[in-house]
Formats: C-alpha cells, structure tokens, sequence
C-alpha cells in the first residue's frame, strides 16, 4: 500500500522539474547539486517573467537587469557549502544592499502595479516594523502565545520616548546628553540612545506585570486578555490629559505629543542632518537596519539557547515541557518581556523619526498588522519575519497606493484602494494559508509541522484499500 | 531501606467522582514497584498527582521526606522526578537531540542575558550538554539515529525510547513510567523489559511502573500494587499478588475465583 501524499496543482510541475534535474544532473547528484539546480531553474523563470511583463512595458531597463543579477548571485550559488564563513555570504550581501540602498533607490525601474520602490522614509517605516515582527516572533513563533495586543509595547515604547524627548513636562527642566537641544527649552530632554534602552526595560517590566495574571491562561484566553490590554493602551493614551480626574496632563489627550527631540550627538541631529549626503531619510534609515540587526541578532541567540529550547517545548506540549522541569509560568513571562523589549525600542525609535505619537497610532489593526506579518512570512523563522514585515509594511505605506493608481487610470475607476487596506490583507493571508499555510519562507521546524511524518500517517488507508 | 517517595491517605475527587480513594503508597529507595489494575483504576490519576499534574484534593505526597503535594510540576521534576506519557508526548518538530537537552533544563543555567551574550561559561555549558545528551541517547538505545531528526520521524519504538532518555536527563532519582510498553511487539517489550532492569543496576533508579503487560509487571517488579475503583485492593511480591483472590476477582469477576 503505498502512502498517500498530499496533492496539489503544483504536482505536475513538480514532476517535470525533477526528470529535467535527472536528466541535467544523472540519477546520483548530492543534496546541493539538486538545490543549486533548483535554485537556477527558478532564477531563470523568474528573470524570464519579469522580461515578459517589464520590457514590453518599459522597455529593457539596465536597473532590472542588474537587480536580477544581484538575486542571482545572492540566491543560487550554494554559499553554505565553504566551510565556516558560507552561512554569513548571504546575510551579509543583503545586508550591504540594504545599506546602500538609498543611494540607488531613486534609480531603480517601476514594477507593474506596484509602481516605484518606496523611498527611504517608507523604508525606515519597513525596518520599524521589521524590529517589531520579530519581536512578536519570540512571542508568537517561538513561545506560541497568541498576542493580539503588541501594539500596547509599541505604544509605551512611543511615550516612554516621547515623555523623555520633549516639552510635554514643561515644569521641569531637566536635560541629559539631548542631541541639539537648547538648554532653555523646559521639559525632560533626555539622550534618545538612552531613551530607546530605557523604552525596552520599562516596556519589558510592563511585559512582566501584564504577563503575570494573563500567562496562566490558555490559548484562546490569552489571545482575549491580551486582544482586551491592548484596546486599553490607546483609550489610556486618549484620555490621559486629565489622569484619573487629577488635572495631571501625561499623555495630552488626542493631541498627541510633538515634536519629539531628534536622535544625535552633541549638537549634531539626525533631523537637521549634515550635507547632501548624511540627509535626515538616510541617517533614520542606516540607525533602523542597525537596530533590526541588534533584534535579529538577539533571536538568534535566544533561539538556540536553553530558554529559545524551553519555549519551542512550550509550544509544542505544555504538559510534557513542564514535567522536563521547565517553569512555565517563568518560561513564558521571560517569552512575553523579551518581545515587548524589542517593541518598545522600536515604538520609541519611531516615535523619534515621527517626532510625534499620537494615541490614534495604536489601534487595534496595528496588533493584526504585526500579528499578519508574522504569520505571512512563516513563523518561527525570523528571515520570513522580516520578508513578510518589509513587504506588508511597504504595502500598507505606498504600495496599495501605487496599485490602486496604476488599477484607477488603467481601467478607468476611481477606487480609493488604500481604504480597503484590511479586506486586501485578509484575503492576502487567505491565498497563504490556503497555498503555503507554514509561511512564505517557513523555519525548518515548522516546515516540518505541515509535513506527513510517522505520526500522522494513517494505519490503513481507506480509499486506497 | 528508607522511603524514597510515599503517599499518605492521597485523594483526588473529579466533581462526584473518586478517581482515587485515600491511598497509602511507598516507594522504597532502589526499588521497581508496578501499578497495575483495570482502565480507569485510577493510576494515572496516581501518577498525575505524583508528577503535579494534578493537585490532591487530600493527602500527602512525601517526597525525601518533604511535603511535595499540590507543587506544580517542574518543581516536582526539580526534586529528582522523571516521567514519561502514556501516549508519546515528545516535542514533536524538535530533534532527537533538543528533547533530550530540554529534559536537562534544570540542570542548565544559562539566562536570557549570558545565552544573548554567549559567554564563555555558556558556549563550554552547552557543549558539555550536547556531549551528554548525546551519551544518554546511546545508553537508551538511539545510537543509531540520526540526533537531528525531529522526533516527528522517528519509529514508535525509538520515540518510546526518546522519551526515556528525555525524561533521564532531568538526572531523576524516581523514574515514572506511564505504560511504557503499550503498543510493543513481544521481542520490543522484552528488550524494554531488560532496558528497564538495566536501568535500574547502572543509574540506581527507583521506578514506578504502570504497565498491563503481566509479564513484564511480574518479570522485574520488586512489589506489585493494584488498583481497583481509585482503591488500592492489594500490595505485595509479585507471586503473592498472583496468587491474591481480590485481584483476580478484579481482573477477571467474581465467577473466576469459584471456578
């Protein structure tokens, strides 16, 4: 009897694929021939596809060629075969694409529908909310806590920064190391670096307070106390400009605070920026990819890590991960504050590039947004996470405006497409998790998951007798 | 010989139901006791209760002499308390290996801020956990399997298997094995059976066994002890046990002993 497996209506190309490989390759090609042959075939299709719809469009377009050269030698040449260094080519050539993008994104070539590549701005916005998907992966991906209220962190992040960096206590006057800030100004004006260390510890202890009664719950009843915590956040936010009735302004009601001191040294400020080349845009933008390194960085190690091995377990079996010993409750409040740690840096670091927060910014569809990324990208695995964030950021950002200009003038409507933002993001996740319900780029672990393995294979199979 | 773990007068009530009626239970140090009865006596509500599973709902459970009843579970395992499921509970997408290191978690020290920072007492930590882990992978048997495969894809027998080097590794002085042979062929149950003997001699263990399979119960058990309706009916060697009236009616009614 043989075993079923699952199929789909990729299968047929599929098996073309793989006689094509026997054919290229002989019958007894290693592990890294077949994905290094894989990885071409697809680099050709896709350099393929791009020239049928670009150049008829466009015309041929030096930056597309070149940007499709760039995934070649990114994607396909099997780097993680040279000994010891291979596993960081490909890391570190994305990374120096990231860093030098603002020097080429104003040249590169439109892509139909989706327009132009978005500025750098947007791309600060990107790496924001790339820090914060990450973040929520500890939370979400590793753990499997269900957090339906991330934006709460982000949003104590943001006026934890906010507080600090401007003159929203204007009775006082305390500065420390400010970045270009007058000593006359009144308010606390505080180094924003410190700030962002600070805006992580306190959003991490407001993690463990909240973490504390909410963790001994379950599943659905997490996700409901945490879904509740953070409506809280922005209506606390809203109404504090008169706390609890006591005429104490702290968060100044709707109107927000602003502006917010700009990050920099001495007298030197990101906002004013320093020449044509050190422009505002790019300092935000090199400072974000430095943090999301330092967020990647630390889920790294954390996920390899006797406590990044307890909350998979967690994850996997309560039951069983806790009669190994493991401390659930303890376990999960460390899962909770390290996510919330890298929210808070990343909602105060935004707050600082905005100069202003406002308590409109932390709606509940900023939690789904995240939770979104996190799950489209594939959870568990932080380079999907990132994908998944960038991609669904820039969408939220430029992107759905561009496709609903390029749709409105090309067949004559006049659809305002940003506005129905969360219906094209619902159906989004729909086409994932009905095509690649593990992600678009899953952890192997996780890929696993979605695979038949010995345990849920049938005894005997009914259909096939 | 001193008691290594005993429970005195242990009750658990689920609403009106007594799953378990007042047990007294010893456990001497150094020795294989069994648990048996019929489904639903009662004994893996026992050994939840042992374990922290469940919180008596009266009772004593005395663990080295310390009141350790009604103590969440990992703080039970902290104590020297390993266990394996009745059914296979392993972490699933996990690796042969990184079951086995979660079981050391206690043993383990690393933070959150020295495992981001990797210190050197870390990197030497880990490593040394690895080799371990690697040697109690050998000693149950896993020698041949591939550390990295998840436990997902190993065989029936080598997951049954995983899960007794995952819960050594907690360093128990008291093994609970939850019906470790169920669903064995005859020649896997024997090599079980002569693992668990093994055990036993090499790592001084003291085991508590659930097991249905009589020869196995009777083949290296020390004492035996059967449940019935949450009531402990009889205690003894295992030829006295055989030879009990109550447990036979038990097992198999009131018409087998006239017969």
């Amino acid at each position: 009897m043989a075993i079923r497996r699952r199929t789909g209506f990729l299968d047929p190309v599929r098996e073309r694929v793989e006689v094509l490989e026997r054919r290229v390759l002989g019958d007894d090609a290693g592990p890294v021939a077949r994905r290094t042959f894989n990885r071409g075939l697809s680099a050709v299709i896709v350099g393929f596809l791009g020239m049928l719809i670009l150049a008829p469009l466009y015309g041929f377009s030096v930056a597309a060629i070149l940007a499709w050269l760039v995934f070649v030698v990114l994607y396909v040449p099997p780097w993680e075969v040279i000994p010891r260094v291979g596993r960081f080519v490909r890391p570190l050539l994305a990374l120096s694409l990231a860093a030098t993008y603002p020097f080429y994104a104003l040249n590169m070539f439109t892509i139909p529908i989706f327009g132009a590549f978005p500025d750098v701005a947007t791309g600060v916005k990107m790496l924001v909310f790339a820090m914060m998907a990450i973040g929520l992966n500890i939370v979400v991906g590793y753990a499997g806590l269900l957090d339906l209220g991330y934006v709460a962190f982000y949003a104590i992040g943001s006026y934890t920064v906010a507080w600090f960096a401007s003159i929203q206590f204007a009775h006082q006057n305390i500065h420390f190391w400010p970045a270009g800030v007058p000593s006359s100004l009144p308010g606390i004006h505080i180094s924003i670096w410190l700030l962002l260390a600070l805006a992580g510890i306190l959003t991490a202890i407001v993690g463990v307070i909240i973490g504390l009664p909410t963790l001994r719950l379950r599943g659905d009843y997490l996700a409901i106390v945490t879904l509740g915590f953070g409506e809280i956040m922005p209506q606390v936010a809203r109404n504090g400009d008169d706390f609890f009735g006591t005429g104490f302004n702290l968060t100044n009601g709707p109107n927000g605070i602003t502006p917010i001191d700009s990050p920099g040294f001495g007298s030197f400020t990101f906002l004013a920026g320093h020449g044509s080349f050190f422009t505002p845009d790019r300092l935000f933008f090199w400072t974000a990819i430095l943090l999301v390194l330092f967020t990647v960085f630390c889920s790294l190690r954390l996920r390899d890590s006797r406590l990044g091995r307890a909350w998979i377990a967690i994850r996997e079996d309560e039951t069983a991960a806790a009669a190994m010993g493991v401390p659930l409750m303890r376990t999960k409040t460390w899962a909770y504050a390290a996510g919330a740690f890298f929210g808070g840096i990343a909602g105060g670091y935004y707050a600082s590039f905005k100069s202003a927060t406002f308590p409109g910014d932390f709606f509940f569809n900023i939690s789904v947004l995240i939770l979104c990324m996190v799950i489209l990208g594939g959870m568990g695995n932080i380079w999907g996470v990132m994908v998944g964030a960038l991609f669904l950021e820039y969408l939220d950002s430029e992107g759905l405006a561009n496709t609903g200009a390029w749709l409105n003038s090309n067949l004559g409507l006049n659809i305002d497409v940003p506005k129905y933002e969360f219906g094209i993001f619902g159906l989004i996740l729909v086409v994932v998790m009905l095509f690649r319900p593990q992600g678009l780029i899953p952890s192997a672990r996780r890929k696993a998951e979605f695979e038949v393995g010995v345990h849920d294979e049938p005894l005997y199979n009914a259909t096939h007798g | 010989m001193a008691d290594l773990l005993r429970a005195e007068l242990l009750r658990k009530e689920f609403g009106g139901l007594v799953a378990v009626d007042d047990v007294d239970f010893t456990i001497p140090t150094g020795t294989i006791v069994s648990l048996i009865g019929p489904n639903g006596a009662g004994k893996t509500t026992f050994f939840n209760m042992l374990t922290g599973v469940y919180k008596p709902t009266s009772g004593k459970i005395i663990l080295h002499g310390e009141q350790v009843g009604g103590k969440p579970p990992h703080a039970i395992t902290q104590r020297g308390v390993g266990r394996t499921f009745q059914n296979i509970r392993l972490f699933q997408t996990m690796t042969a290996l990184e079951n086995v290191l979660v079981g050391m978690h206690t043993q383990l020290k690393g933070g959150i801020v020295q495992s981001i920072l990797k210190t050197p007492k870390i990197r030497r930590e880990e490593r040394e956990a690895r080799v371990h882990a690697r040697e109690l992978l050998r000693f149950s048997g896993l020698g041949d399997v591939d550390e990295e495969e998840y436990a997902r894809n190993l065989s029936y027998g080598d997951q049954r298997r995983l899960e007794v080097a995952r819960a050594l590794a907690i360093e128990p002085k008291l093994l609970l094995l939850d019906e470790p042979t169920a669903g064995m062929n005859p020649q896997e149950t024997l090599e079980f059976t002569a693992f668990v003997a093994k055990l036993r001699a090499d790592r001084e263990l003291t085991i508590l066994l659930i097991e249905h399979d009589m020869r196995v119960v009777m083949g290296i058990s020390d004492r035996v002890t059967v449940f019935d309706y949450g009531e402990k009916i009889a205690e003894g060697t295992p030829a006295e046990i055989q030879k009990n009236e109550r447990v036979i009616e038990a097992y198999l009614g009131s018409g087998a002993t006239a017969a």
